[in-house]
């Protein structure tokens, strides 16, 4: 480390040090350049916390709880993650704090980090660990009828077992109230084929007052599930926690995998990944720009931006068998290669698609009742975007300079010689923004992947994991997904088996901020602002 | 304006023509697995979505592929495994009855003595090589027999009813997306369903079926039951993906019921992780009676 840097971390650790009355105590960990800091006293936390997202800038990127009750410790733990705001930093610091079982109670800390709203009910939800003095009582992942002081996440919780619906009363939502109000109850079932979510608006005529969305209707136990699984079997339930975000969960999954097994994928591998990584980008943003269309009944838009998708889920089957790029990403490399007849192919169909999408843009850009639809529709400002630690385009879109390929670099942006990525960003924090700010990317992926394509030399596509991997080890790892950031978190048992898997989705971070977003908007636009983050349901529920 | 007309004469049609004329299928496209009679066929902890069975019966190992429960992940063909189990270049295969899913063959045959049999049809059950509906698979709430002449009937009036047009809702019960998008991909100009009369509504008051994806959450078995019921009766159930079939990679457990038919009495099975937008319109034909379902196979058994 230079001596700058140690001079920061010194001068870091003495702030946090000195915001912490009982004393803390400072590792290395998870990985090589991250910080975990102990706090010896759990009331310290909320004051720790605001040091970092205060005065050194940093936002919560995801919260981990973790049963370590039949360890010597005997405890829960729960790891709060930041991460710089700043670009160009790749370090994660953990607060960690130790839980008591027989009261099993944190600080809440979301009254001055909003951003840990969700992460702390959720805690509350799955783990039975109460965040003391939460603005929000009400359950988030499980829903109504479910029965008092079972927590799924706890070891002791047997996930097969099928616990019943209780009587329960409505579930009470947050409307406002007052003459001339109207409740506006959607979902979860939707009139069109979308994921399952349920958005109560309170409206004054067309203007939303306030919209409160409930989630977690698709919640699978995705990380019960992990449980128990070894590395391998864990993959395959990891590329399947979202479809559309396949390969960058597969490719989060496996990278922390294959930090915990201590070995370095080859770099031809590394350029098929980062290949495919960017085809997923490219169908996803394609696809959402013409479904903004769709929103603003501009059905040529529509239906080309489907066309153009359509035909690169057809490429995507040529080059891996799949429509969704699952079963590449493997530990240690990926499963197939990319011989040169397959290269043409690549070449040729990004080629039309460029064509095709550059034709659509500019008749999107020539439509003004198009333009008049997304200009300063659906507002997230930039101190919002940073409080709620939006992710991916919603936060580029409001003058955020994030980007994991270049802050947390994975795959090919993580070679001795990284591939050089250029972050696009935007400062109107409306729905045209986040449309321009995809349109900007789109054109980047395909020079990415043309880069890929140059700098492929001969080299093994797959390294050797350690039969069993290293009992106790904490892998961490953040994809840049189509929707942004998503941060994987993996604990190895004693055993070398999933003990504990997380994943903070993008979706998951943003949600929220649609939901602030459709504030500024009138009932009619809400598809518009809502496709414009076009956020998941499954990987944000799991 | 003109600028948009022109591009789309430039784009010309872009529909296929499938179900009369398939596209060909990608080299790298991996259909089901098939298990090779008398191969040396993995154990069913390979499978991590639990669609590998075996048992023994009369002393011979059995091993029994449920393709409603394959995720595609090609485990079970990786390296020792490799010549036992190969992929199929099939992709119509939902069929009506979910004990069709599964396809036994005997294993170890050498081992076992057993004469080396060429592959009958599934459900022969003729010695050595395959049957169907293997022990240990559930059925539909309403039983075999039942369902498929429930099926038939519900077929025949929809068929009857509606002149070969056919309106579904789109019901999603817990899906990872991917089926849904599949769904969505149905109405894009490549597939455009609506030119073999099918089309997806806005409610199910409106519909003659609904397509299931997701393995049924808990969060959602109410609303996965009050969205069915709204629908008129007759109706159709199409169970699309793993998932929706079976469980999937979801499985069973607190949260995930695994499969629509834990539920409600399904119709049609269209297998896969998710299904391709082909193996899709396959399924709904099959619904309607305009297609016949296919008995799937195993490989050839070894020489």
């Amino acid at each position: 480390m230079a001596k700058g840097a140690r001079r920061a971390e010194g001068a870091l650790i003495d702030a946090l040090r000195a915001r912490a009355a009982g004393g803390v105590e400072v590792a290395a960990g998870p990985r090589a350049a991250d910080l975990t800091v102990r706090l010896a006293r759990v009331d310290d936390l909320p004051a720790v916390a605001a040091e970092l997202t205060g005065p050194r800038a940093m936002a919560l990127a995801t919260l981990v709880a973790t049963d370590e009750t039949a360890t010597p410790d005997g405890a829960f733990a729960v790891r709060y993650l930041f991460e710089p705001t700043a670009a160009g930093v790749d370090r994660f610091v953990t607060l960690l704090v130790a839980v008591d079982p027989a009261h099993p109670e944190v600080p809440s800390i979301t009254r001055t980090i909003p951003a840990a709203n969700w992460h702390e009910r959720e805690m509350r939800d799955l783990f039975g660990i109460v965040p003391l003095g939460h603005p929000d009582p009400r359950p988030l992942v499980v829903h109504d009828g479910w029965p008092a002081d079972c927590f799924p996440l706890r070891k002791s919780f047997d996930p097969a077992q099928r616990l019943a619906h209780l009587e329960a009363p409505e579930f009470p939502h947050v409307v406002a109230e007052g003459e001339g109000l109207f409740e506006i109850p959607v979902g979860p079932i939707h009139a069109g084929i979308i994921e399952p979510g349920h958005f109560r608006f309170t409206s004054a005529g067309e203007r939303v007052l306030h919209l409160d969305a409930r989630l977690f209707f698709t919640h699978r136990g995705m990380e019960k599930r992990m449980e128990g699984l070894t590395a391998a079997e864990g993959l395959v339930v990891a590329e399947r926690i979202c479809g559309i975000c396949s390969v960058a969960h597969g490719l989060g999954y496996a990278e922390a995998v294959e930090q915990i097994g201590g070995v370095e994928v080859g770099e031809r591998a590394r350029l098929i990944r980062t290949i495919a990584l960017e085809l997923e980008r490219l169908y996803n943003h394609i696809g959402d720009i013409g479904n903004v269309c769709a929103g603003a009944a501009f059905h040529y838009g529509t239906a080309t931006g489907a066309r153009l998708k359509e035909s690169l889920q057809q490429l995507n089957e040529r080059l891996t068998g799949h429509r969704f790029l699952r079963n590449l990403v493997v530990l240690g490399g990926v499963a197939f290669d990319l011989p040169m007849a397959l290269q043409d192919d690549l070449a040729a169909t990004l080629g039309e698609t460029l064509a095709g999408f550059d034709s659509l843009v500019a008749r999107m850009e020539a439509n003004p009742s198009l333009v008049d639809r997304l200009d300063t529709t659906g507002l997230l400002s930039h101190r919002a975007a940073l409080d709620l630690a939006v992710a991916g385009v919603a936060a580029r879109a409001s003058g955020v300079d994030r980007d994991a390929r270049r802050d947390h670099p994975h795959a090919a942006f993580a070679l001795p010689e990284p591939l050089a990525l250029n972050v696009i960003t935007r400062t109107e924090g409306d729905t045209m923004a986040r449309v321009m700010v995809r349109v900007g990317e789109v054109r980047e992926s395909i020079r990415l992947i043309g880069e890929c394509v140059r700098r492929l030399a001969p080299g093994p596509l797959r390294v050797d994991l350690p039969e069993v991997l290293p009992g106790g080890r904490i892998g961490l790892a953040a994809i840049e997904s189509p929707r942004g950031a998503a941060v994987h978190w993996l604990r190895t048992d004693s055993g070398g088996r999933i003990e504990r898997y997380h994943l903070r989705s993008p979706s998951y971070a943003n949600w929220p901020a649609v939901a602030l977003a459709a504030e500024s908007a009138i009932v009619p636009d809400f598809p518009l602002v809502n496709k414009s983050f076009e956020l998941c349901y499954s990987c944000t529920d799991r | 304006m003109l600028q948009i007309v022109l591009n789309a004469l430039r784009a010309g049609v872009v529909t296929t023509r499938y179900p009369e004329a398939a596209r060909p299928l990608p080299e790298r496209f991996r259909g089901l697995p098939l298990l090779t009679p008398g191969g040396d066929l993995p154990p069913p902890e390979v499978c991590p979505s639990g669609a590998l069975t075996e048992r023994q019966v009369d002393g011979r190992r059995h091993v029994a592929l449920d393709a409603g429960r394959c995720v595609g992940c090609g485990r079970c063909a990786e390296g020792e495994w490799a010549g036992a189990v190969t992929f199929g270049r099939e992709f119509e295969c939902a069929v009506r009855g979910r004990a069709d899913l599964v396809v036994e063959v005997v294993a170890d045959g050498a081992r076992a003595g057993l004469p080396r049999q060429g592959l009958t049809p599934v459900a022969a059950d003729r010695d050595g090589v395959v049957v169907a509906g293997a022990a240990g698979v559930p059925l539909s709430p309403r039983g075999a027999a039942d369902r498929d002449a429930a099926a038939a009937a519900v077929a025949a009036q929809i068929h009857r009813l509606l002149g070969r047009s056919l309106h579904l809702r789109h019901l999603d019960a817990g899906s990872c997306n991917a089926c849904d998008w599949e769904l969505t991909h149905l109405l894009n100009p490549v597939y455009d369903v609506r030119r073999l009369g099918i089309d997806f509504v806005a409610s199910p008051r409106h519909a003659d079926g609904v397509v299931v994806t997701g393995s049924v959450t808990r969060n959602l078995e109410t609303a996965v039951r009050r969205t069915v019921e709204a629908i008129p009766e007759p109706r159709l159930v199409v169970a699309v993906g793993a998932c929706a079939v079976s469980g999937g990679i979801a499985g069973e457990g607190y949260a995930s019921a695994g499969g629509v038919d834990r539920l409600l009495p399904v119709d049609v099975y269209i297998p896969g992780c998710p299904p391709r937008p082909e193996a899709i319109i396959f399924g709904l034909l099959v619904a309607v009676g305009r297609r016949a379902a296919r008995p799937l196979a195993a490989a050839p058994a070894k020489a």
